[in-house]
């Protein structure tokens, strides 16, 4: 059987989650490796919350926010953008590829989008292999 | 702690949900989850019929934690609230599956749909034993109002508050209210008079029993939140006493010290001491310190000398107090363009090439001229070049459309038809005439013998190359209609100026703290369904502080921020939403990392425990400070840490 990742997904609930709605009101179809987890806004996901993902079987994490300058916070998602950067080095430190942490910004009409970000992580997240055992991470 | 209790209701929404995920599988998989108690699923759970289902559950069963897994919360998360709240119990202890737009609608069908259902609604069933009682709280709300900006916008949003016999501040900066319309000539498509249908309108704004009018005045500091702001505001000496002027004017008659006028953008002189306009509201006039004599060289003092009533006081302070309202509706307007920015335009490089609001003041029989439309030298002109887009819909200066343009240069070639005959050649990009009456008028002028060039003006300049074009001012343009470069000579040139954000745009929109677009002006909430409110709760824009607009928009907007802002009157208190931040005192080691962090100011530091505090009605509930603190001293309610790791462990158990 083939490697089908499991993917957690925060979505912020203005712009993204919205988005994500509009991809399956608009009857787009996606991966359904990504299973969403809705937070207020893309700048308070807490560090732990991806890697308690990580650590309980998932094999990457998706954060999406609002663009930046779009958001419903002011500015929440330039948190998030810092945050991640620094938490992708700290998984990498600790062996872990960075690329099974992504953050992207999907606005609430960008449905394409939101399908996108999720076939496009998927595809990478098959191509790195699982994250517990077997993974291509160092 | 009471025993937690669970209901889970699976929705097949139709075919929707069940055409491709096995609701019964997903119903008799919840109903093996730690403290479920009951779980059902049933045809539309937002029916009736489906509401009930919870209804007797909670009431007979005596769930107390409600799980829907149905289409998405940003559809139908309050409907159930609702329900929840009708059986007596807090609407947050409840959470929904999204298994609608996230997993029946969004994958291809197959059985791993059904698996997906089942964890999500795993999920749900996991974070919501970790749901608490939220408290909904209301808090009074002061209910007098503030409007910023006394334009058309202000006065008009300010009357209809006042009608309702609530009290307005009306603030404005200026020493009249008035606002740009004041110095326009004629309105379009009607061809009204500006000032006709404006004055009348001032003067209401200035008996009316429940309207404040505070000019010459600005904001300098807001706090607070919705309901409950208190606003600084600082009044500039006029140095002339506003209880004692009877208006009579002599001091202006007798100062012997001029300076360019504002209110006829530098067209003529006023005096030192002055009212922008004949019609001022209030008719007290104001010494401008830069250009008065006694200021500057403690001479003079001719007005002191001739007024009668004793008003001037060269002593006058300025004044800073405090207001406290409910409600703020900005309504700041406009700047123009700055035309000599396009320097092959030639603005202020001839003297006959004018801006659009320079020929209002030119047409008008109050301005510079006494409505003669006339040249530098005081001839009449023969022909007149308008050149739309001067600052719009230009990738150099300004993308967007100021919307208001073409009708005014049609307005104007009808005006220069009406004084001048002269010959009118209209150069734009596109006419955009889509108001109300504002295509039959285009149809109207097109009839006028005026020529319509399509295209953008390269350039204005005087050299000439042919006997004809000798002294005049020549419009190289492409005709593109045509294909044809055309060299149009004429005696005049509008320039149909863009309408900007004010230069202190971003002052005012950190002052209030208002979001702006991308092109300068205030952000509203929703640019639909909720063009007037901003993300600031409480904080309303109305007119060109949002972008540009005519008057009858600016007009309508004014009115639908009243409304908004009544709304909250006439409630008198206001909900405070539950989902906010909070901090326990106990983990809190004062950091003070998360006072920052706050895009609302809602994070104190109390000094005298040495621990942050939220104000629970700033708190927006975003959880940026949440997800910052080091000690894990700050829970976002309905958000929790728990409630996600709970949510994280059950889509992936």
């Amino acid at each position: 059987m083939s490697f089908e990742p499991r993917i957690v997904g925060f979505l912020c609930n203005w712009c993204s989650y919205a988005g994500a709605d509009l991809a399956g009101v608009s009857r787009l179809k996606c991966a359904p490796n990504v299973h969403i987890i809705r937070t207020m806004c893309s700048g308070a996901v807490e560090p732990e919350f991806v890697v308690k993902a990580l650590q309980h079987g998932a094999d990457g994490v998706l954060i999406l926010g609002c663009h930046i300058g779009d958001c419903h916070y002011q500015y929440g998602n330039h948190r998030a953008k810092k945050r991640v950067a620094i938490l992708r080095r700290l998984l990498s430190y600790l062996g872990i590829d960075p690329r099974r942490v992504k953050l992207e910004w999907v606005c609430a009409s960008c449905a394409d989008d939101f399908v996108d970000v999720v076939n496009k992580l998927t595809a990478d997240i098959k191509e790195l292999g699982p994250l517990h055992g077997g993974g291509k991470d160092r | 702690m009471e025993e937690v209790k669970i209901g889970v209701y699976v929705c097949h929404c139709g075919t929707n949900i069940a055409g491709t995920v096995d609701v019964e599988e997903v119903a008799k998989f919840a109903a093996t989850l730690p403290n479920v108690i009951v779980s059902r699923h049933y045809g539309y759970m937002c029916s009736d019929p489906g509401q009930d289902l919870i209804k007797n559950d909670i009431k007979e069963l005596g769930i107390n934690r409600v799980v829907v897994a149905s289409c998405s919360p940003r559809l139908h998360e309050k409907t159930f609230q609702g329900v929840l709240r009708g059986a007596a119990l807090n609407p947050y202890l409840f959470q929904m599956a999204n298994i609608r737009e996230h997993c029946s609608w969004l994958h291809e069908p197959g059985p791993e749909l059904t698996e997906k259902a089942k964890r999500m609604v795993r999920a749900a069933v996991n974070r919501v034993s970790h749901h608490e009682p939220l408290e909904i709280r209301a808090v009074p709300i002061f209910p007098a109002s503030l409007v910023v900006g006394g334009g058309i916008a202000g006065m008009q949003a300010a009357l209809e508050i006042a009608n309702a016999n609530q009290i307005v501040y009306l603030v404005e900066r200026e020493p009249s209210i008035g606002g740009h319309m004041a110095q326009f000539d004629k309105t379009f498509p009607t061809l009204d008079c500006a000032a006709c249908i404006l004055t009348p309108r001032m003067t209401e704004v200035a008996h009316h029993p429940f309207i404040r009018i505070l000019t010459y005045s600005e904001v300098v500091e807001i706090s607070g939140y919705v309901g409950n702001f208190r606003v600084k505001i600082r009044r500039k000496p006029r140095y002339v006493d506003e209880e004692k002027c009877i208006g009579c004017g002599i001091c202006q008659e007798k100062c012997p010290w001029k300076a360019l006028s504002e209110f006829d953008v530098g067209m003529r002189k006023r005096k030192a001491i002055y009212t922008p306009f004949p019609q001022a509201v209030p008719n007290i006039p104001v010494i401008d310190t830069e250009h008065c004599a006694y200021f500057l060289k403690r001479t003079c003092r001719a007005c002191e000398k001739f007024c009668d009533a004793k008003a001037i006081n060269f002593e006058q302070k300025e004044l800073i107090f405090e207001l406290d309202v409910g409600n703020i509706i900005i309504a700041t307007g406009f700047d123009t363009f700055d035309a000599s920015k396009i320097t092959q335009y030639g603005y202020a490089r001839y003297p006959n090439v004018f801006t659009s609001l320079e020929f209002e003041r030119l047409c008008s029989p109050s301005g510079p001229t006494e409505g003669h439309i006339i040249l530098a030298d005081g001839r009449q002109p023969d022909s007149v070049a308008i050149i739309h887009c001067v600052g719009s819909r230009d990738k150099n200066y300004h993308e967007y459309c100021s919307r208001v343009c073409c009708m005014h240069a049609l307005k104007h070639a009808q005006l220069l038809k009406e004084k001048t005959n002269a010959d009118v050649y209209q150069m734009y990009i596109d006419m955009r005439c889509f108001g109300k009456g504002y295509e039959e008028f285009y149809e109207r002028i097109q009839k006028e013998n005026i020529n319509f060039i399509r295209g953008k003006v390269a350039k204005v300049t005087d050299q000439a190359v042919s006997e004809e074009e000798k002294g005049k001012l020549i419009v190289l343009v492409e005709d593109t209609l045509l294909g044809r470069m055309l060299r149009v000579p004429v005696d005049m040139v509008i320039l149909c100026v863009a309408l900007e954000p004010r230069k202190d745009a971003g002052e005012v929109a950190r002052l209030f703290h208002l979001g702006r677009s991308a092109d300068g002006f205030f952000l509203e909430r929703h640019p639909k369904l909720d063009p007037v409110a901003t993300m600031s709760e409480g904080i309303f824009i109305v007119g060109c502080c949002q972008g540009p607009k005519d008057i009858p928009d600016t007009v309508a907007q004014a009115s639908a921020a009243a409304a908004r802002a009544l709304a909250m009157i006439v409630r008198g208190k206001m909900e405070v939403p539950a989902i906010t931040a909070f901090i326990d005192e106990t983990k809190c080691s004062g950091c003070k990392i998360c006072n920052r962090l706050c895009p609302y100011s809602a994070i104190f530091f109390d000094d005298s425990t040495k621990v942050s505090r939220i104000n629970q009605v700033l708190c927006q509930g975003c959880g940026a400070c949440a997800a910052a603190c080091p000690s894990g001293a700050i829970t976002h309610n309905y958000f929790t840490a728990d409630e996600i790791m709970a949510e994280i462990e059950g889509v992936l158990a």
